[in-house]
Order: C-alpha cells, then structure tokens, then sequence
C-alpha cells in the first residue's frame, strides 16, 4: 500500500516536469517527435532506478548526521551532508558512464536507442532532483527509494511522451508566428500542469473536496499567504485544458 | 571604449536580448521556474548563478589546457558542484529561511545546462577575461527573466514585492484593494511560471522578428 501511494504520488501529483520543473531543458530539447521522446524517456527511467536507491545508500550510511555510526562510536558526530551534492554528481556520473559502457558490450540493441541520452542525462536536473528530493523527503528504506526513482522516472516518461505527441500534432495548426517553437511549448506545458495539478486530492480521499467551500473562505482571510494550496482551484481550469485539445484538434481537422 | 572592446561588450549584452539563454537558447530552466513566486527568492538564485557562472568560467578557463577532453564532463562537475557547496554553505549560515524556502533548487544549479553548455562552449576554447564576461553575460540574462517572471508573480499572486505590500492591505482593505481588487492566488503555483515565460517569449518574439522558429 505504501509502495502504491508513493508510486501515485510521484508520477501524478509530484510530477517531475510538471510539478517542480525537473529536467525541464532535455524535456523541452528533445520533445520534438515521439520516437525519439520515447528513447529518452526511458533512459530517464533506467538511470533513476539506478542511481536513487544508491544515493540512499550513500545518503544513509556516509552522509547524514550520524550516518557513521557503523564506523564505531567515536564518528557518531559527523555530519557529512555538505558534501551530498559532491557525492550525488559523482555517482550519477560515473554510474551513467559504466551503464553506458555495460549497455553498448552486452545490449547493443538498447544501446542503439537509449545510446545517444546516456551522456546528456548526467547533466539532466531530473536525475540529480531525484536524488536530493529522495533526501529532503526523506525516503524510509531502500525498497521505496527504488519506487521512487523508478515511478518519478515514468512520471517524466509520461510527460516528454504527451508533449512530444500534442507538439507533433501542433505542426498543422496555425500558431501566431511569434509563438511558434518555444513559445508554445511553454504554454502548453502550462496547461498540462494545470490539469495535473487536478490528481492533487487523490490520495487525501476526497476529504478536501468535500471542504471546497470552507477552503475558499480561508484563500479570502489570508490572500497574502504565499503558499495558497487549494487544490480546488486545479479542478475548473483542467477543463480548459480539454477544452484547449479539443480545439487543437479541430484546426487540426480544418487544415487537413 | 574604457574597459571593454566592443567584442566584450557584446559578450555581456547579446544574452541578455537575442541570444538569452532561457527564452533563446532554451538552457537553465530547471531551475529557475519553481523558485520564481517571490522576487526575493528570484533575487537569490540570479545572484548565486552568477557567483557561480562567474568564478566557474575562470576556474575552467584557466584548467582548459590541462583537462583532458575525455574525462571533461566530471572535472566540469566537480568544479560546479564546490561552487554550488559553498554558495548553500553561505545561504545556510546568513539566510536559512531562504536558504530552507529554496530547497533543493540551490543544488541543482549544478545540473543547471547554463552552466555547463557555456562552460562546453566557451571557456574550454576562451581566455580567462572573455570566459569571465561571458559567464557574467550569460548569468545576467538567466537572471532578467528570473527577476521578471519573479516581480510578476509575487505582484500579482500576492500583492507584495519583496515581502511589502505595494497595493494596499487585503485584510483592512486599503489600497487597490478598497475598490474590490483581488490577488490571483494561483499565480503563486507552479504552472504559471510556465505560462509568464511563454508570454515573456511571446512579446520578445513579437519585438525581434527575426527570432521566430519554424513550428
């Protein structure tokens, strides 16, 4: 049940892309047709499953405070985890490397697909977010942080996949000049967050929902509280976000 | 022409107009987006990154003739990530709301693709003088939209500006707020970032023509 929870939570309400902007440069830089959106997706997803379960480790028995415990009682006073960005770099990198390495000797058919994102992801935020997110939230044991990784992975995997199809399909629609390319693709992603942020009751049962209109009340006492969370809000803008495709669509129709 | 060549200049001035690295070049926007709801915290990341954007040049600068290119992505990595270090170690020790508020956002200048493509493309083959500017350059651009996305979102999302309130008191109603004005909560989540960058590049496209893409 935990394992499910964390699973939901990472791909949808957490999202990698849409939630906290993570890997957002190969995600806009790569998302121009499916096929090639597919392939870095799942290198995204490999290396994720490969390098958050050992950052945990790394996290867990060098880095935090009193992490060295093991070591004999005299270390149980370091606190080591100033170097965590040091260390995580260094393991995504040298990791994406042996993969990239193992993958070309014995899987040259996967090497041919994912070959070519393996040395861009070890400068990909999402791989190096994943691990200090897994620290922050504090992840309890080394069989959630493999969920994690692998589920936030298939959380980007799902988004470059959906905007690379809208971006292949955006192609015969009559965009203002100066939107075209980036401009829209932001838009886009934009509206896509938004309907995302609708999964944002998933796992509270439905409770907020049913309290939509005291959260309402609380958003007009306190309009100057930075971190406004109403999730309600989310659910009347994902219709337009159906409406928005909906539209693409039909000038889709019209053009062709 | 004082301090800088005309070539110089052009090193500071081009990205922060036609060659911007985020709404032009596409680089950096990991980032930049998520710490963007209040100018203050955008404040703090353009001035980290350009700490780091500027000492990293020279460092890489200097080392270009002795990195072997092999093994170049892992020294440039090591270089960002002390950088990045002390830069956390700062915030942690004088501004730790902040440096809490930020989050893991301050580690991930490191993955931050400015930083290395400017390091890929022009300290590796640059003197140290022209690598600095360009790293200045390129933090500042970083930093104009960042600073623009954050003054927008704050005013908007919450009223304030750097923690003041510049339209009134919503609670007592005085100010704008007087006359029925309400602030746009949800300019303070995240999908708004997205959409004020693509306005952003929407304008400046609209301005500069010959900056439109093919769809």
């Amino acid at each position: 049940m935990e394992h499910l929870e964390l699973f939901f939570k990472s791909v949808f309400i957490d999202n990698m892309v849409f939630a906290t902007f993570l890997g957002m440069c190969s995600y806009l830089a790569v998302s121009k047709k499916v096929t090639t959106a597919v392939g870095l997706g799942a290198a995204v997803i490999f290396v994720l499953g490969i390098t958050v379960p050992l950052n945990w480790l790394l996290d867990q028995y060098i880095l935090r405070d009193g992490a060295l415990e093991w070591l004999g009682p005299e270390y149980a006073a370091y606190d080591l985890s100033f170097l965590s960005f040091i260390m995580f770099i260094a393991t995504i990198a040298t990791m994406v490397q042996l993969v990239e390495i193992v993958v070309e000797k014995f899987l040259p058919a996967l090497y041919n697909s994912l070959g070519i994102f393996l040395p861009l992801i070890a400068v990909n935020c999402a791989i190096l977010g994943g691990s200090l997110f897994m620290q922050s939230r504090q992840i309890a044991s080394i069989d959630l942080a493999l969920n994690y990784g692998l589920s936030s992975g298939f959380g980007f995997f799902l988004a470059i996949l959906t905007i690379a199809a809208i971006r292949e399909k955006i192609r015969y629609s009559n965009v203002p000049p100066a939107l075209r390319g980036l401009g829209i693709t932001f838009i886009i992603t934009g509206l896509m967050a938004i309907g995302f942020m609708s999964f944002g009751g998933m796992l509270t049962g439905g409770d907020e929902g049913g309290s939509g209109d005291s959260a309402q009340v609380i958003r007009i006492e306190k309009p100057s509280d930075t971190n406004v969370n109403d999730d309600n809000l989310a659910d009347y803008e994902s219709e337009e976000d159906v409406q928005e495709n909906e539209n693409q669509e039909n000038t889709l129709e019209e053009t062709n | 022409m004082g301090l800088l060549s005309k070539k110089d200049r052009a090193l500071i001035l081009d990205p922060l107009t036609d060659n911007n690295p985020i709404t032009i070049q596409v680089l950096g926007i990991c980032s930049a987006l998520a710490i963007t709801a209040q100018l203050k915290a955008s404040i703090v990341m353009a001035l980290s990154v350009i700490f780091v954007m500027g000492v990293g040049n020279i460092v890489i600068s200097l080392l270009r003739n002795m990195i072997p290119s092999k093994i170049r992505i892992i020294v440039q990595l090591v270089v960002v990530a002390t950088l990045v270090i002390v830069v956390d170690q700062v915030l942690k020790a004088y501004a730790y709301e902040l440096s809490k508020q930020l989050s893991v956002f301050i580690g991930l200048i490191i993955t931050n693709c400015i930083i290395m493509g400017r390091f890929e493309a022009f300290a590796l083959g640059n003197g140290v003088w022209r690598s600095f500017l360009d790293g200045i350059g390129n933090a500042l651009g970083y930093g104009v939209i960042l600073i623009i996305v954050g003054f927008f979102r704050e005013l908007l999302g919450s009223g304030t500006l750097l923690g003041i309130q510049v339209l009134g008191d919503p609670i007592t109603k005085t100010g704008l707020y007087s006359i029925g004005y309400e602030n746009n909560g949800f300019m303070l989540l995240s999908p708004m970032a997205l959409i004020v960058v693509g306005i952003i590049i929407w304008i400046q496209r609209t301005r500069s023509p010959h900056l439109v893409e093919e769809n």
